[in-house]
């Protein structure tokens, strides 16, 4: 069971928390909606990334203080390498 | 009652001054206090305690550990029997019940063992191969297999005992209380460490408790244990659980474990059962110890054929000797101890086989000394005697230990004890995901590099270290580095001492030992006991090309039983490797996943069943409806009155009264249960905008407005009413079900997406009671008890809401109508709640003012064609499927979901569209779910065009009303469709969804 470091209440087990998806998912402003083709409109639904290693994805604290953050978790290994809040950019893991 | 005929005269750590009655298929026996199961059934000279798998072969005890393949036992009876339990680890008290399992009629005549006699007809792979063809064989064999082939069988009653949870966390958590296990938690502990100790024994000691004459620190090993145990426990921060099983390592250090609270006294005992603990440690000591190697030699198992370790375990801690005459197979020297502790216990052991040429270690020396015969250079060639061993047959290795020669040497015996080395208990470190590396030396898996984030280390015979000065410095390291690195600074002490073992001479590895037959002919060279599998099966698999370890696995289903190939999976291995002429990593390795020991249901369910396995939700005059007969239905977790029988009425009785009172006079209803979100700041409009299909910002205080909620992808979310309270605060209404996952979705958009726009969302769904009046006269009885506002139409439009007083309680009603009638409905804080609906009920009284449940609620509502999400819609509708398009807000630029509708298939004028339908026959309802067709024929498959969403029997049009969902329904209005159900073909007509408009049943 992930131990999750909520931003706001500290470290609390997966159970406390809900998956959202990929994070940085930025939604297409309307300019960008009416020029859009379906194809890259379905793209912005439906498509999301599975890699082997890192992946930048957003959780709920739905069984504690009900806020939305984003985590960068390691795939294969589970381990969660960082926390960061809702806005902040990815976090460069080149190193990791 | 039998003496017990192999119980030693002195010895071990069972207490003969106090004999347990226990039963074993109907038969009654004596052990003592302390006796497992194993050792008090070897002690009464019971050898045959069970029948294998697939064939049936009578089996007996092999280990004396958490790795038994063989004795899988049922134990208690009725509804606490409990199948495949290992007899080693099952802990005798007086009363206890337990029989064999997989034999009938019973264990010594068994009619299955005729599967024994026709194995060559049940090769491994034998299922796949008998049963993919013809299409339907397996529905005829399966019954038969069912019964022939399997393990125990559990009760089906329900499980009488209770279960606990609880949550545990700690700086170090040790598992296993052998030598290493304690010297690490005794380091950490005295540094000051917050330290968890579990070990799966009655007692800890782990190896040596199966020690004959060991020392610590000069004195007995178990004294040192006694003394360890007593500081353990004197330390405030430091628990140590025994009978407890880490079953699971999850991620983030985070460990299972089952603690066995009274399994040892038995069902009288008072107190929860077993008690699952989560345990959330910084470090983790695996302390696991090892397991050892049965040999695979022909027909090893017979009952009687034994580990070397398991039989010394069985004489020192259990004063019980496996039988009065022992045959010991060898390819290393620990065997030898095992030698010695017998000849030290007076129990005859007639030779030791050794696999090795020239065998000349210490303690064979030791062995040769005491007058025992080492015949070196030699193997067992075959067991004789079927339900215990009576002879073996011995003969020497040729030069490359791949066959016999030479004469026959026949040994009477009735017990073979074997040792094949000695394989790392690394399941736990194998279940963190991290890899195992083979050791050449100890040709043994050993750990590998630790998962990040999951800090732990090996330490002792689970990393492969065996000798116990090593063990014991280990674990002090271990436990004393892991505290250091928290900041504890306590001192730990050092390490206690221990002498060295003699030298030790490598093993022989030696993965099948040869016979005078080819394998697979003559006698049986079982790897996995418990799953029947051979070596000849893991050849047959290699030459039908079954090269990967897991499709050996699955082909041959070694390794997959219910012990997890804990004696058998580096054994195949190594015979698939040879096979292969690869290394044995080249082949691969098995990965161990949790448990390690199956763990009952129970434990997991915990306090968690019947009334607390999920709350209860009910409105705040639930109790009124109870006390006037009303019948319940669950909406979620909420409670709702359904129907409020009459005395003789049945349900379409009560209902149907219910729909008429309503429609011709007044009816009320309690709607507490309707999702409510108070929604406030300088952009709730503006956010409404968004989540929403139609525009908010021109809506004036004091107004209601409809609306849908769309996910992105356009489809139909939620529905309901919201209202302007003030410039900037709304009330919004949700269906009963998605209250919940409508104020998440609000947060996530504003959280995710919006975040700096100023809006709040405040669930307030029990902070208002809901009390909707419905029917023409509901006017009438409103204003009986109302004050403050006027109620006329055209003070108080349809679609607006007024703050008042009902009742001389404070209140808020919305105009607003989910029946098409005149309609109000009276929102008042829950504590007043009953005050008002009496006030209502009594006021309404003239009006013969009837309280309707859910059921009528839906037939009110189906007359008029209102939809509730999640019944005509299922996630696949658009606002515009549903008939919506005018709530489109075709001006407003965005909203959630609108560049999808228009995408070309959501904007197809084809799509599945909500219509009414009209059975032929008006007394015909048709069932929910029921398929539509356009053209009929006379059996399946045939186009389906849709399917009835809604369906009643309507008081008010006095006929079968249904909705349903038609692909291009709305330009099929009039035309008949056909729904072919129960053997029989019911046509309708396509109709408007009103279904009270004049004419509209009429017509039909
Ligand atoms: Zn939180």
């Amino acid at each position: 069971m992930l131990l999750i470091s909520c931003p706001y209440c500290g470290p609390r087990d997966e159970h406390e928390f809900s998956y959202g998806h990929e994070a940085h998912i930025a939604r297409p402003t309307l300019e960008q909606q009416q020029t859009m083709s379906d194809a890259e409109w379905a793209d912005y639904l439906f498509m999301r990334k599975n890699p082997k290693g890192v992946h930048f994805e957003r959780w709920v604290h739905s069984r504690g203080c009900r806020q939305w953050f984003n985590v960068a978790r390691h795939t294969v290994t589970h381990e969660i390498i960082k926390v960061y809040p809702m806005g902040e950019p990815a976090p460069n893991l080149e190193q990791k | 009652m039998s003496a017990q005929k192999n119980r030693l005269a002195t010895g071990g750590r069972i207490d003969r001054s106090r004999p347990v009655r226990f039963t074993f298929d109907g038969k009654a026996y004596y052990g003592y206090q302390g006796d497992s199961l194993a050792s008090a059934l070897l002690a009464n000279g019971v050898t045959l305690v069970g029948r294998s798998f697939k064939y049936h072969r009578p089996r007996g005890i092999v280990s004396a550990g958490a790795e038994e393949p063989n004795a899988l036992i049922e134990v208690g009876t009725g509804n606490r029997r409990e199948p495949n339990t290992r007899a080693p680890q099952i802990e005798l008290y007086d009363g206890l019940t337990t029989a064999s399992q997989n034999r009938w009629p019973s264990l010594d005549f068994d009619l299955g063992a005729v599967n024994s006699c026709l194995s060559r007809f049940f090769p491994s792979g034998f299922y796949y191969k008998t049963f993919k063809w013809p299409k339907d064989g397996w529905l005829f064999y399966e019954k038969f297999i069912r019964r022939m082939a399997g393990l125990g069988t559990g009760s089906t009653e329900a499980d009488p005992d209770r279960y606990d949870k609880v949550y545990g966390h700690c700086d170090v958590m040790v598992v296993g209380g052998g030598p290493a296990g304690i010297a690490a938690a005794l380091a950490a502990g005295r540094a000051g460490a917050r330290v968890v100790l579990v070990d799966e024994q009655s007692e800890l000691g782990g190896s040596l408790l199966s020690e004959r004459d060991r020392s610590i620190d000069g004195k007995p090993a178990m004294d040192w244990v006694a003394a360890a145990e007593a500081e353990l426990a004197a330390m405030p921060e430091v628990k140590v659980l025994t009978r407890t099983t880490a079953f699971a390592y999850l991620d983030a250090n985070m460990l299972s474990c089952v603690e066995r609270i009274t399994d040892h006294i038995g069902p009288n005992a008072s107190g929860p059962r077993q008690r699952l603990w989560r345990i959330r440690a910084r470090e983790v000591i695996l302390a696991t110890g090892s397991i050892e190697r049965p040999l695979v030699y022909s027909d090893n198992d017979r009952p009687g054929c034994m580990l070397a370790s398991a039989g010394r375990t069985y004489v020192n801690r259990y004063g019980t000797a496996p039988g009065q005459r022992v045959v010991i197979l060898t390819n290393n020297d620990t065997a030898y101890q095992t030698a010695l502790d017998f000849a030290a216990a007076g129990v005859s052991v007639a030779a030791v086989v050794d696999l090795r040429a020239n065998p000349q270690g210490a303690l064979v020396q030791a062995t040769r000394d005491k007058g025992i015969e080492v015949i070196a250079n030699s193997a067992i060639t075959h067991v004789k005697g079927a339900k215990q061993v009576k002879e073996v047959d011995v003969m020497s290795l040729s030069a490359d230990g791949k066959s016999v020669t030479g004469g026959v040497r026949h040994i009477y015996c009735d017990t073979v004890l074997s040792s094949g080395g000695w394989q790392p208990t690394v399941h736990l470190h194998s279940q963190t995901r991290a890899k195992v590396v083979w050791n050449e030396e100890l040709h043994a898996f050993v750990p590998g590099p630790v998962m990040p984030g999951q800090n732990n280390v090996s330490v002792g015979a689970a990393k492969g270290v065996f000798g116990l000065a090593d063990c014991l410095a280990e674990g002090h390291e271990a436990g004393a580095e892991a505290a250091r690195r928290f900041g504890f600074t306590n001192a730990a002490g050092s390490a206690a001492g221990a002498e060295a073992e003699p030298a030790a001479e490598p093993l022989r590895p030696m993965w099948i030992v040869p016979s005078d037959k080819p394998v697979g002919q003559g006698g049986k060279h079982f790897v996995d006991y418990q799953n029947d599998v051979t070596a000849a099966d893991v050849m047959l698999a290699h030459r039908e090309g079954y090269l990967s370890v897991e499709h050996l696995k699955r082909y041959t289903t070694m390794g997959m039983a219910t012990d997890q190939g804990k004696t058998s999976n580096v054994n195949a291995l190594a015979i698939m490797a040879g096979l292969r002429g690869m290394n044995i990593p080249e082949v691969g390795t098995t990965t161990f996943r949790p448990p390690y020991t199956p763990v009952t249901f129970g434990v997991f369910a915990g306090p968690d069943k019947g009334d607390f396995l999920d709350p209860i939700r009910k409105t705040p005059i639930h109790q009124w409806h109870a006390d006037h007969g009303a019948a319940f239905e669950c909406v979620g977790q909420w409670h709702r009155a359904w129907y409020y029988p009459k005395a003789g009425e049945s349900m379409h009785d009560a209902v149907n009264r219910e729909v008429k009172a309503t429609r011709d006079s007044v009816g009320i209803v309690d709607a507490s249960t309707l999702g409510k979100i108070d929604i406030q700041g300088p952009d709730a409009a503006w956010f409404l905008n968004m989540v929403y299909t139609n525009a908010w910002t021109k809506l004036e205080p004091g107004k209601c407005r409809y609306g849908f909620m769309c996910g992105e992808d356009g489809m139909v979310f939620d529905d309901g009413v919201t209202s302007r309270i003030a410039e900037n605060h709304f009330h919004m209404t949700t269906t009963t079900g998605g209250a919940a996952r409508v104020l998440s979705w609000l947060e996530e958009w504003h959280q995710c997406e919006w975040p700096d726009r100023k809006v709040y969302f405040t669930s307030v769904t029990e902070q208002w009671a809901v009390f909707a009046l419905n029917g023409p006269n509901s006017r009438k009885v409103l204003e009986k008890v109302v004050s403050g506002i006027d109620l006329s139409e055209e003070a108080f439009p349809f679609m607006s809401w007024r703050d008042c007083e009902v009742a001389g309680v404070k209140a808020r009603i919305f105009r607003i109508s989910f029946t098409g009638a005149l309609s109000f409905e009276v929102n008042v804080p829950p504590s007043y709640a009953l005050h008002v609906w009496r006030a209502l009920m009594s006021a309404g009284e003239e009006f013969n003012i009837t309280p309707y449940g859910t059921e009528a609620l839906h037939v009110l509502r189906a007359e008029k064609g209102f939809v509730i999400v999640g019944q005509e819609t299922d996630g696949t509708m658009t606002p515009q499927d549903l008939g919506f398009e005018w709530i489109i807000g075709k001006a407003k630029p965005d909203f959630i979901g609108r560049r999808s509708h228009l995408r070309s298939d959501t904007a197809r004028p084809d799509r599945k569209h909500l219509v009414g339908l009209l059975t032929e026959n008006p007394q015909e309802v048709l069932p929910e779910g029921a398929q539509i067709v356009e053209h009929v024929k006379d059996k399946p498959p045939m186009t389906m065009i849709g399917h009835v969403t809604s369906s009643y029997w309507s008081p008010n049009a006095n006929r079968s009303i249904a909705m349903a969902v038609i692909k291009n329904g709305r330009n099929r209005m009039g035309q008949t469709v056909y729904l072919p159900y129960d053997g029989k073909v019911v046509a309708a007509r396509i109709a408007k969804t009103d279904f009270l408009q004049d004419g509209a049943a009429a017509n039909a």
